[in-house]
C-alpha cells in the first residue's frame, strides 16, 4: 500500500461530508486521515483525504469521487509539489526531574508549550506527518497520557489556485 | 434545461402545488405511488392534475419497479412516490435496482417536518442517508423555493449522462409552506459535467485496433440500450462485419436474428459467445462493465483480448479490466466516430480482414446451438418450451419482462430479441418480485404493446399483489409463471453443488400442494386465471392469453422443476470450462480443436 493525498474541492452544502464518508465505506477504501475546512470561495469547502492505496485502486477512489455531483475537483497532491501539515496536541508527563528533558524536546522540534500542570505539559506541533512521527518517538519514554492529532492539510507550491481553476470550469 | 420546459408566468402557490407544477413542466404523465402521512399534501393538488396521472399501487416497491419499467421501455424518467418512514424504505429496492441496472427513476419521498428532523418522530427515517450509495443523487429539502430547482435537477441528473435514480426527499413544512412558482429554475449542479462526446485521439488509436485484429468480438453491453444507440451498432456491424455479443442487459441491442449475432456471453451465455470472448484478441467493449457473471474468473477471462473500453461513466473504465483503448462518451456518439473513422480506414485500404474468425465463430454458434432436452415424461412441460413459444407467438414487437432465476435465463436465452426495449429484467441486483410491477410499468408507458410477464412462482409471490393495481387501473398485462413449485435457480445450484440437499428451496406451489392456487389466486383478483399442463396445451394457451386484452391474464404453466439452465459456467470457475450439460464440456471436433490451438499459439507469439 501506499499513501496519497487528495485534496477534494465540494460544495459547501449539507450531508456532503456524509457523502463522501459513505462513498470510502461502500467501496472498501481506507482513509488514514481527513481533514475539512472552509476555503477562500463561501460556497466550496475544500477536504484533504490521505488515502491507503495502491495505483489503480487510486484512479477508482478518484473516478468515484468524480462522479458525486456535489465533488467539484479532485487533485492528487504529492509530497514534493505540495506543503502538507498536521497538527498535534500532546499531554506529555513532566514533572521537576523531567521537565527540562521534556522542553529540550520541544524546542529542538520548534514546537510549543501551550499547557503546564505540576505532573505534565502540553505541547502543540506542527509540521509533516513524519516531522510529527518523529516527536512523538522522542517523547514516548516520559509518557504520553493524551493525544490528539488534526488530519493532513495540503496545499499545492506556487502562484496558482486550484479553487479559482475549479470554480472556471464549473 | 429539457425541451419541454418553457417559460411560465411566476405564481403563489404551496410547496405542494409547486411539486405538482415542477413536475407537470419537466413532462411527467405518470406517476406511481403510495400517499401516507407526510407526503399528503402532495396528493391534494395532485388530484387536480389532468397532466399528471396517479397510479395507486398496492406497495411501494411496485411503485419503484413500475417507474423502471415505465423508464426501461422507453427511455424516459420513470416517477414514483412514497410517503416518509416505511413509505420511503419500501422503496430502497427498487431504487437500488435501478442504480445497478442504470435506470433513470426519480422518486420523491414525504418527509417529517424540518422541525422534527432528527428526533425520531412518527414515520421518520432518514432516507436520503440510507439511499447514499444507491443513487445517482439524493435531496433533502426543507424550503418550498427549493422545490422547483430540485425538481428539475433531479431530472436532469436521472436522465443524462449515465442513467440512474435520483431521490427528493421534502419535508412536509416545505410542501405546506407558500413559495412562488418560478419556471423554468436555474440549475446548480457547477460538479456535474458528464462527458458525452469521445475524443477523437481514442477513437482513432480504437480503429487502429480494429483494422490490426483478426478475432474481434463486439462485446455490448445495457449501455448501448441506455444510449438508444442499436441503430449505430447495426450498422457498425454491417460495415466491420465483425461477430458480436449481447450481455444479459443488452439482448435487443442487435437483433438476434443477425447472422453475427453469437448470443449473450456469461454463467448461462451461449456456447458461441463465451468462446468467442475467451479466444478473441480484441473486446471492443460498449456501455458493458465486466461484471461477474459475465467474466466468471477475472484473470482468465478473454486471456488474449486487448481491450478498447467505451462507457459514458469513466468510473467502469479499467475498474475490473485493464482497458488497451478507454474511451469516455456515450455510446452513440462513440459509434457514430467510430463509423466515420473506421470508414476511412476501409477507404484508404486498411480494412481488417477477419474472414478466417468470422467463420469460425459462426462455426461454433451452428455447432453449438443454444437448446434444451425434453423431459422424460413426455406428459410433462419443459420451462423452456413454454418460453420459447411465448416468444414465437407474442413477436419481436411484444415487450418481455423477467422476474429473477432460471425463468430469467430461459427467457433472455430462448425468446428472440429483435428490438431494443424489448427486454426488460433486473439484471445487476438481481431483484425477485421486478416482472409484476415493471411489466405493469412497461404497459403503462407503451399501452399499445403486448407485454408478458415471464415469471417465476417463487418472484410471482413477492409482488403479485400489484395485479390489483393493473385490473383497476386497466393494465392488461400478461403474465406466464413458469411454476417448477421451487426457487428453481436456488435448487439448480443445490442439484449441482450442494448433493441435491434441497434446503428451503420447495414452495409447494405445484407439486404435491397448491399453496396458492394461482388461477383462484388470479381470479381473486378479477384477472383471467388459466392453467396450462400438458406440452399438447402450451401454444393453444399462450393463444387464449393473447386473445384477453381487456383485463390482466396470469398463466400458471406448470412445468418439470429438474430443468436446469444450460449452458453454465460454474461461479469463480474460468469461462474455458463452460459446460453444455451437467459435467459435459462442449464437444470441439477435431478441426475446431485445431484452429483454436492455432489461435492461441499466433497469440503467445505476438
Amino acid at each position: 500500500m501506499s499513501k496519497h493525498t487528495l485534496s477534494v474541492l465540494v460544495e459547501n452544502k449539507p450531508g456532503v461530508l456524509a457523502r463522501i464518508a459513505s462513498l470510502f465505506a461502500r467501496r472498501g477504501f481506507n482513509i488514514d486521515s481527513l481533514a475539512v475546512g472552509p476555503t477562500e470561495h463561501s460556497d466550496i469547502s475544500r477536504m484533504t483525504v490521505v488515502v491507503d492505496v495502491e495505483d489503480l485502486p487510486l484512479e477508482q477512489v478518484t473516478k468515484q469521487l468524480n462522479k458525486l455531483i456535489e465533488v467539484l475537483k479532485v487533485v492528487e497532491l504529492d509530497g514534493g509539489s505540495s506543503v502538507q501539515r498536521q497538527i498535534l496536541l500532546v499531554k506529555v508527563r513532566a514533572d521537576s526531574v523531567t521537565r527540562g528533558q521534556v522542553l529540550e524536546m520541544v524546542q529542538m522540534f520548534r514546537a510549543k508549550v501551550v499547557d503546564v500542570a505540576t505532573d505534565a505539559l502540553t505541547i502543540e506541533a506542527t509540521g509533516s506527518t513524519d516531522k510529527l512521527r518523529a516527536l512523538l518517538e522522542v517523547l514516548e519514554p516520559f509518557g504520553v497520557k493524551e493525544l490528539v492529532q488534526s488530519g493532513l492539510v495540503a496545499i499545492g507550491r506556487g502562484g496558482r489556485s486550484i479553487t479559482d481553476r475549479a470554480l472556471r470550469t464549473a | 434545461m429539457a425541451a419541454h420546459s418553457r417559460v411560465r408566468t411566476p405564481v403563489e402557490v404551496t410547496g405542494a402545488q409547486s411539486l405538482v407544477l415542477a413536475l407537470e413542466s419537466v413532462g411527467v404523465d405518470t406517476v406511481f405511488g403510495i400517499p401516507g402521512g407526510a407526503i399528503l399534501p402532495a396528493y391534494d393538488p395532485l388530484l387536480d392534475s389532468v397532466k399528471v396521472r396517479h397510479i395507486l399501487v398496492r406497495h411501494e416497491q411496485g411503485a419503484g419497479h413500475a417507474a423502471e419499467g415505465y423508464a426501461a421501455a422507453t427511455g424516459k424518467v420513470g416517477v414514483c412516490m412514497a410517503t416518509s418512514g416505511p413509505g420511503a424504505t419500501n422503496l430502497v429496492t427498487a431504487i437500488a435496482d435501478a442504480y445497478m441496472d442504470s435506470i433513470p427513476i426519480v422518486a420523491i419521498t414525504g418527509q417529517v417536518s424540518s422541525a422534527a428532523i432528527g428526533t425520531d418522530a412518527f414515520q421518520e427515517a432518514d432516507i436520503r442517508g440510507i439511499t447514499f450509495p444507491i443513487t445517482k443523487h439524493n435531496y433533502l429539502v426543507t424550503k418550498a423555493a427549493d422545490i422547483p430547482r430540485v425538481i428539475a435537477e433531479a431530472f436532469h441528473l436521472a436522465s443524462t449522462g449515465r442513467p440512474g435514480p435520483v431521490l427528493v426527499d421534502i419535508s412536509k413544512d416545505a410542501l405546506q409552506a407558500r413559495t412562488t412558482f418560478v419556471w423554468p429554475p436555474v440549475f446548480e449542479l457547477p460538479g456535474y459535467r458528464p462527458v458525452t462526446r469521445p475524443h477523437h485521439k481514442q477513437i482513432r488509436e480504437a480503429a487502429r485496433l480494429i483494422a490490426e485484429a483478426k478475432a474481434p468480438v463486439l462485446y455490448v453491453g445495457g449501455g448501448v440500450i441506455r444510449a438508444g444507440a442499436a441503430e449505430e451498432l447495426a450498422r457498425f456491424v454491417e460495415l466491420t462485419q465483425i461477430p458480436v455479443v449481447t450481455t444479459l442487459m443488452a439482448r435487443g441491442a442487435l437483433p438476434d436474428s443477425h447472422p453475427l449475432h453469437l448470443g449473450m456471453p456469461g454463467m448461462h451465455g451461449s456456447v458461441a459467445a463465451v468462446t468467442a470472448l475467451q479466444k478473441s484478441d480484441l473486446l471492443i467493449t460498449l456501455g458493458a462493465r465486466f461484471d461477474d457473471r459475465v467474466t466468471g474468473q477475472l484473470s482468465s477471462f478473454a486471456p488474449h483480448a486487448k481491450v478498447i473500453h467505451a462507457d459514458i461513466d469513466p468510473a467502469e473504465i479499467g475498474k475490473n479490466r485493464v482497458a488497451d483503448v478507454p474511451i469516455v462518451g456515450d455510446c452513440k456518439a462513440v459509434l457514430a466516430d467510430l463509423i466515420d473513422e473506421v470508414d476511412r480506414d476501409i477507404d484508404a485500404g486498411k480494412a481488417g480482414d477477419y474472414e478466417e474468425w468470422r467463420q469460425q465463430t459462426t462455426g461454433w454458434k451452428k455447432s453449438f446451438p443454444l437448446g434444451y432436452t425434453t423431459p422424460e415424461d413426455a406428459d410433462t412441460v419443459a420451462p423452456q418450451a413454454v418460453i420459447e413459444a411465448i416468444g414465437r407467438i407474442a413477436g419481436p414487437e411484444a415487450t418481455y419482462v423477467a422476474g429473477v432465476g432460471q425463468h430469467q435465463m430461459w427467457a433472455a436465452q430462448f425468446v428472440q430479441y429483435e428490438r431494443p426495449n424489448a427486454w426488460l429484467n433486473s439484471g445487476g441486483l438481481g431483484t425477485m418480485g421486478y416482472s409484476v410491477p415493471a411489466a405493469m410499468g412497461a404497459k403503462v408507458a407503451e399501452p399499445d404493446r403486448v407485454v408478458w410477464a415471464i415469471d417465476g412462482d417463487g418472484c410471482f409471490q413477492m409482488t403479485n399483489q400489484e395485479l390489483a393495481t393493473c385490473v383497476i387501473n386497466d393494465i392488461p398485462i400478461k403474465v406466464a409463471i413458469i411454476n417448477n413449485s421451487s426457487l428453481g435457480m436456488v435448487r439448480q445450484w443445490q442439484s449441482l453443488f450442494y448433493n441435491e440437499r434441497y434446503s428451503n428451496t420447495d414452495l409447494h406451489t405445484s407439486v404435491g400442494r397448491r399453496i396458492p392456487d394461482f388461477v383462484k389466486l388470479a381470479e381473486a383478483y378479477g384477472c383471467v386465471g388459466l392453467r396450462c399442463e400438458r406440452p399438447e396445451d402450451v401454444d393453444a394457451t399462450i393463444r387464449k392469453a393473447m386473445e384477453i386484452n381487456d383485463v390482466p391474464v396470469v398463466v400458471d404453466f406448470v412445468v418439470h422443476r429438474d430443468a436446469m439452465v444450460w449452458p453454465m459456467v460454474p461461479s469463480g470457475v474460468s469461462n474455458d470450462d463452460i459446460q453444455v450439460a451437467k459435467d459435459t464440456a462442449p464437444q470441439w471436433d477435431r478441426e475446431e480443436s485445431e484452429k483454436i490451438e492455432e489461435i492461441e499459439e499466433r497469440e503467445q507469439q505476438s
